[in-house]
């Protein structure tokens, strides 16, 4: 998978699960302003990507990510590790 | 010196309909809440019949968040306490500058709590269960989520006390009022309607397996019931000091007069006449009134043997020749539970605001101990201006309600 059709998946899922128009997903916008996110919605994200791509992650590495691109990049080397 | 409590605002999500004008009308044409589900005979339940009920889809209201931590009840509470706020006057502008409290009957949240642990087991990560889990599978989910929604600052409990958790709420919190120490309470009861929260409850016999006939299988004080029917949903009731309400010019209702409760100290499922008994005496001597000021009876009437034979045996001990129409309304709605104290308490305020008493359905012929009390099969039109309401529970717990009508 690259990272257009990893970015393409990724704005998808989070799109309907969080309730958001996915034209506010760009790569340089703030994931935690865009999709509404606190401290407990941030750990759906974490579940929602582990269950998407069948990887591992840390909710605390997560939890530093700030912009989406900076997502798609995180999660594309957890699938390449 | 006590304050006088008294009703402001009602609303409900019930079998009968999913507001009061809906549940106004099913109750005056007497109309039958109780359907039979399919999943649950493929679950192998001895019966399936339920109240039916729907989910309410609250995604015009509530965001993604906030939804996330509701379970089904909790949005029947929602419909329902959204709809009381607005008929008493309680904007948001109100409860964000005043202490408004909230206590609400719940005794089980089984649908997530069951959902939550498969999800653990399935997915051997505890993350993938959810961040709305752990608060969807507390017992004070109706409560926790309300309080947060409706920003409620005085106190936030949930009342436990099994079918009269319903009741309790509304008793205790009217103490709170009386005593000055609360002048608005969020009141109310909230019951799941889902084959996990009443699973065991069937495997231990208690349900009517009357499944080719929902709607004759609930017959409180029958000779031939057979058991319960299990239901929900949720009401919400507000109570007030009564200077408050004029203060505001809130719509005054009705006034809680009496609030009695007593534990049967006795077995945990059979009921007995003795502690009904003491609750029903208890609620009458609180409220200072003659027991012929009563002219209707809410009665707890599940439609299970003992526990009707019981009852009736109960009210007439209390009210001997004293005769009062006695009906129960679980004969349209199966039994709602957590919910029952409540939303009968709403039941009979809508019918005694309108004049009637809603006839208590398939009541055919009366046992030994009905046929001393005053059971209406058909619909009665009859004024009246205070009623008394009754519910009891597993553990025998007992509470009973008397409520002054007060609307101009």
């Amino acid at each position: 998978m690259n990272k257009q059709e990893l970015s393409a998946k990724i704005n998808e899922v989070l799109a309907e699960e969080f309730e958001v128009d996915i034209e506010t997903i760009t790569p340089e916008a703030d994931i935690k302003k865009t999709l509404d996110l606190d401290s407990l919605s941030l750990v759906d994200l974490v579940a929602l990507i582990e269950d998407t791509f069948d990887v591992k992650i840390d909710g605390q590495d997560v939890s530093k990510i700030q912009s989406f691109d900076s997502l798609y990049d995180f999660v594309l080397g957890k699938i390449n590790a | 010196m006590k304050r006088r409590v008294v009703i402001t605002g009602m609303g409900i999500y019930s079998c009968l309909g999913y507001n009061l004008d809906a549940v106004l009308d099913s109750l005056y044409n007497a109309k039958s809440g109780i359907v039979f589900d399919p999943l649950r005979k493929e679950m192998g339940f001895r019966s399936a019949l339920t109240g039916n009920i729907t989910t309410p889809d609250l995604k015009s209201v509530l965001n993604r968040n906030q939804r996330n931590y509701m379970p089904d009840q909790a949005r029947y509470a929602y419909v329902a306490t959204a709809e009381a706020l607005k008929n008493a006057r309680l904007d948001q502008d109100y409860l964000d500058s005043h202490i408004v409290g909230l206590m609400y009957g719940g005794d089980s949240t089984a649908e997530p709590t069951y959902k939550s642990c498969e999800a653990m087991i399935r997915k051997q990560d505890t993350t993938k269960v959810g961040s709305g889990a752990i608060f969807q599978s507390m017992n004070s989910t109706v409560t926790m989520n309300l309080s947060c929604i409706f920003k409620l600052k005085g106190i936030n409990l949930t009342v436990s006390g099994a079918c009269a958790s319903g009741s309790h709420a509304i008793g205790l919190g009217a103490l709170l009022i009386a005593d000055g120490l609360q002048d608005i309470v969020v009141c109310g009861g909230a019951q799941e309607v889902n084959p996990y929260a009443v699973g065991s409850f069937d495997g231990i016999s208690a349900f009517s397996t009357r499944e080719d006939a929902p709607e004759k299988a609930s017959r409180p004080f029958d000779r031939d019931r057979d058991g319960l029917i299990p239901s929900g949903g949720a009401a919400t009731v507000i109570i007030e000091d009564y200077e408050t309400a004029v203060k505001r010019g809130a719509p005054i209702l009705g006034e809680v007069l009496g609030y009695g409760f007593s534990s049967n100290g006795d077995h945990i499922s059979v009921p007995n006449v003795d502690g009904p008994s003491r609750s029903l005496r208890m609620a009458v001597e609180r409220a200072g009134i003659d027991l012929r000021d009563i002219g209707y009876v809410n009665a707890h009437a599940t439609s299970t043997h003992v526990g009707d034979q019981n009852e009736a045996k109960a009210i007439y001990n209390v009210f001997g020749d004293v005769r009062p129409e006695v009906t129960s309304t679980k004969s349209q709605t199966g039994h709602e539970m957590w919910m029952a104290g409540a939303s009968e308490i709403i039941y009979s305020m809508l019918m005694m605001q309108n004049g009637f008493i809603a006839p208590n359905l398939n009541f055919e012929n009366p046992d030994e101990d009905s046929a001393k009390l005053n059971i209406p099969s058909k619909r009665v039109e009859k004024k009246f201006d205070i009623f008394l309401s009754n519910s009891f529970g597993f553990g025998g717990t007992n509470s009973t309600l008397i409520v002054k009508n007060l609307l101009k």
